[in-house]
C-alpha cells in the first residue's frame, strides 16, 4: 500500500508546496487512503503525502460511485425521477424527495395544500434528525467511541419505522409526488411522531452528549481540528451546518422560506414555525458536532409545534388542473379517474410545464440542496442540474486536513458527513 | 426578489455600457416578486463582470452557489450550443443573480472564476468532464467523475443514455496475464 512518492515537485501542486528534498523531513511518503477503507464510510480515495504522521498535502479522487443521475433525469418524467432522488443522499431520502418536488412545483407554479405543507415540513425535519444522528454518531465511531454510535443509531431505527408507516418503505421512500404526496398519513402516525420526539429522541441525545462532550479524548481529537474561517467557508461555497459552525448566518428556512417556514403558509395568515438557527464560531470538528446537536433540538421543537395541529383536507392539489395523480380509489373506481391517470402516466402525455428555467433549493441536513431545472415544455426535464451539498462542501477537504496527523483524517471526514452517492453524482 | 435585484442589474448596465446583458427572468411567474433574474455575458467579458459583481459592495456576491452546464442542442429556438449558468449569492445583501455564458463548438472555452470563488474548482471540473467546456486558467482542470482517458462528455445531448461501448472496451485481465 505504501510507496515512496516521486520528487515532491512532481506531485500535486495544491497544498503547501515547496518542500525541498534536501530539507530535513523532505522524504515524503504517499499513502492511498481508500477507496475501500472502513472509516471512509463509502468509496472515497485520498492520496496523502506524509511526513512521518503529518499530512503535507492531500489529493482527493472521487467518482467511484458515479451513477449519472443527471443524465437519467433527462429520460424520466417529473414523478418518476423521485425514485432516483432517494439514492442521492440515502441517509435522509425524504429530504431529497421534498427538494426535488419543491423545484418541480416552482416550475409548474403549484401552491400546495396546507395539509401537505405540514406533513412535508414534519418529514423534512425528521430527515434532518435522521441525517444528523448518523453524522454525530459516526464522528464518535471513527474516533473509537463505538458505544456512542449505538445510541443515535438505535434512535434512527424509529425514524425508519415512521417512514414505513406512511409510505411502506423504510429506506427508499419516494414519498412525494408533483402537487402532493404518494398517499395520506395514517391516523396513528402523528401520535407515533410525538412519542418519538418527546420521549425516545431527547433521551438518546442526552445520552450521546453525556458520553461524548464530557469525554476528554473526544474533545481533544475534535477541538481545533479541520478548522475553517467564516470568509473561507463562504468563498468555498460551503452551506449548512458546516458553514454555520464557522459563523455564517445562513439558513434557507429563514432566508428564503418555503413550506411551513414561511409566514402565511395556509393562506389564512398562519405564522411561520418558530425555531432558532444554531451558530458556532469555532469552525472545527467540535463546533460542527455541537451545531448538529443543537439543530436536532430545534427540529424537535418544530415537529412538536406542528404535529398536534395537522390541518384536515386533501393532501394533493385539486385534480381538475391535472397536476397531481388521482388516488387509487378513483383510478380503479371511476372512468374519469382512469382517464386522468392515463393522461398523467403515458409517455406521450403527462405534465406540460412552461418553457423556462427555475432554481429551487431546500435546506437539507448537509446544506443547500438545489435543483436547477431547464424545461423545453416537454413532460421530462430538458436538464435537471442537482446542486449537491456534499460535492461542494467536500472540495475544501484537501485544505482542511493539511498539517494534521493521519488519524485526524477520519475525524474531519466524519464531521463533513460526506455521502458518496450524492458526491459522485 | 426582483425588487432587490433590479438595482444590481441597473448598476451592471451603467458600469458596462458596451455589453448587452439582456436581463430576463429565468421563468416568468405570476408573482413577479419571486422571479429569478438572469443576465447574459460573453465569455470575453466574463472576468471583468464577475470581478465587479464580487467586489462592488452594492452587489457583493460572496458565494458562487452553483455552476450548471446545459447543452442546448435540441432546445427549441436555441442559437448557441452550450450554456454555463453561474448562480451567484450575496449573503450580506440577501439576493441572487444568475449569469449565463454561451459558447459553441469547435472550441468551447470560458475563463475560469476559481481566482474569485475557490468553490468553483470542482464545479468547473465537473462541467469540463460532463460537457467538454474548457475553463482557461483553471489551476487543475482534470476530469472529476469519469476517469482520465475517457473520451466522451456524457451529459451532452448527442451522447446516448446507454453509453457508447465503454463497457465493452474494458480490458479483461485474466489470471494468467495479471
Amino acid at each position: 500500500m505504501m510507496t515512496t512518492a516521486t520528487s515532491p515537485q512532481e506531485t500535486h501542486q495544491a497544498g503547501p508546496a515547496g518542500y525541498a528534498p534536501e530539507e530535513p523531513g523532505g522524504d515524503l511518503w504517499a499513502l492511498n487512503f481508500g477507496p475501500q477503507h472502513p472509516a471512509t464510510h463509502t468509496t472515497l480515495r485520498h492520496v496523502l503525502e506524509l511526513d512521518g504522521e503529518v499530512i503535507r498535502s492531500c489529493t482527493v479522487h472521487i467518482g467511484y460511485l458515479h451513477s449519472g443521475f443527471e443524465k437519467l433525469a433527462e429520460h424520466m418524467n417529473f414523478n418518476q425521477y423521485v425514485v432516483v432522488t432517494d439514492r442521492m443522499n440515502y441517509v435522509s431520502p425524504m429530504a431529497n424527495n421534498i427538494a426535488w418536488h419543491h423545484a418541480c412545483e416552482k416550475l409548474f407554479g403549484i401552491e400546495l395544500t396546507p395539509r401537505c405543507k405540514v406533513i412535508r415540513t414534519i418529514i423534512a425535519e425528521l430527515a434532518r434528525i435522521q441525517d444528523h444522528l448518523l453524522s454525530v454518531g459516526a464522528t464518535g465511531l471513527d474516533l473509537g467511541a463505538f458505544t456512542a454510535f449505538m445510541y443515535p443509531f438505535n434512535a434512527r431505527e424509529t425514524i425508519y419505522d415512521l417512514c414505513e408507516e406512511i409510505c411502506g418503505a423504510r429506506f427508499t421512500t419516494s414519498y412525494t409526488r408533483v402537487g402532493g404526496l404518494m398517499q395520506d398519513i395514517t391516523p396513528r402516525w402523528p401520535g407515533m411522531v410525538k412519542d418519538y420526539c418527546t420521549d425516545e429522541l431527547p433521551k438518546a441525545l442526552h445520552d450521546l452528549e453525556n458520553l461524548l462532550l464530557r469525554n476528554r479524548i473526544f474533545i481533544e481529537r475534535t477541538k481545533g481540528v479541520g478548522q475553517i474561517s467564516r470568509e473561507e467557508a463562504i468563498n468555498w461555497g460551503i452551506t449548512g451546518p458546516l458553514a454555520r459552525s464557522a459563523g455564517v448566518r445562513r439558513d434557507l428556512r429563514k432566508d428564503e422560506p418555503y413550506l411551513c417556514y414561511a409566514d402565511n403558509w395556509d393562506g389564512q395568515g398562519a405564522k411561520a414555525v418558530s425555531f432558532k438557527v444554531p451558530i458556532a464560531t469555532g469552525g472545527d470538528c467540535l463546533a460542527r458536532f455541537q451545531v448538529r446537536m443543537a439543530e436536532m433540538r430545534e427540529s424537535i421543537k418544530i415537529i412538536i409545534q406542528l404535529v398536534d395541529n395537522i390541518p384536515s383536507g386533501p393532501v394533493d392539489v385539486l385534480p381538475n388542473d391535472k397536476m397531481a395523480l388521482p388516488s387509487k380509489d378513483e383510478v380503479y373506481g371511476s372512468i374519469e379517474g382512469l382517464i386522468h391517470h392515463f393522461e398523467q402516466v403515458m409517455t406521450n402525455r403527462g405534465h406540460t410545464p412552461p418553457v423556462g428555467e427555475v432554481y429551487g433549493a431546500n435546506e437539507t441536513a448537509n446544506g443547500e440542496l438545489g435543483f436547477y431545472l431547464v424545461s423545453d415544455g416537454g413532460n421530462m426535464p430538458y436538464r435537471a442540474r442537482c446542486r449537491p451539498p456534499s460535492f461542494i462542501n467536500y472540495q475544501c477537504f484537501e485544505k482542511l486536513i493539511v498539517g494534521h496527523k493521519i488519524s485526524d483524517v477520519v475525524a474531519v471526514l466524519g464531521s463533513l458527513n460526506v455521502i458518496a452517492a450524492e458526491l459522485d453524482r | 426578489m426582483s425588487a432587490k435585484i433590479t438595482p444590481v442589474i441597473e448598476l451592471l448596465q451603467k458600469q458596462f455600457s458596451d455589453i448587452d446583458f439582456a436581463p430576463a427572468p429565468l421563468l416568468e411567474m405570476e408573482d413577479q416578486s419571486k422571479e429569478q433574474w438572469c443576465v447574459k455575458v460573453g465569455a470575453d467579458k466574463l472576468m471583468a463582470v464577475m470581478s465587479f459583481l464580487r467586489s462592488d459592495e452594492r452587489c457583493a456576491f460572496e458565494q458562487l452557489s452553483d455552476l450548471a452546464g446545459v447543452d442546448y442542442l435540441n432546445f427549441p429556438n436555441a442559437k448557441d450550443r452550450y450554456g454555463v449558468t453561474y448562480s451567484l449569492l450575496s449573503l450580506s445583501n440577501e439576493h441572487r443573480l444568475w449569469v449565463k455564458v454561451f459558447v459553441n463548438d469547435p472550441n468551447p472555452e470560458v475563463p475560469s472564476v476559481v481566482s474569485i470563488w475557490h468553490g468553483a474548482t470542482w464545479m468547473e471540473r465537473e462541467v469540463w468532464d460532463m460537457f467538454g467546456v474548457r475553463f482557461t486558467d483553471h489551476p487543475d482542470l482534470r476530469r472529476i467523475l469519469t476517469w482520465e482517458g475517457f473520451e466522451a462528455h456524457p451529459l451532452r445531448k448527442d451522447y446516448p443514455l446507454t453509453g457508447r461501448g465503454e463497457r465493452e472496451n474494458f480490458k479483461v485481465i485474466t489470471r494468467e496475464s495479471a
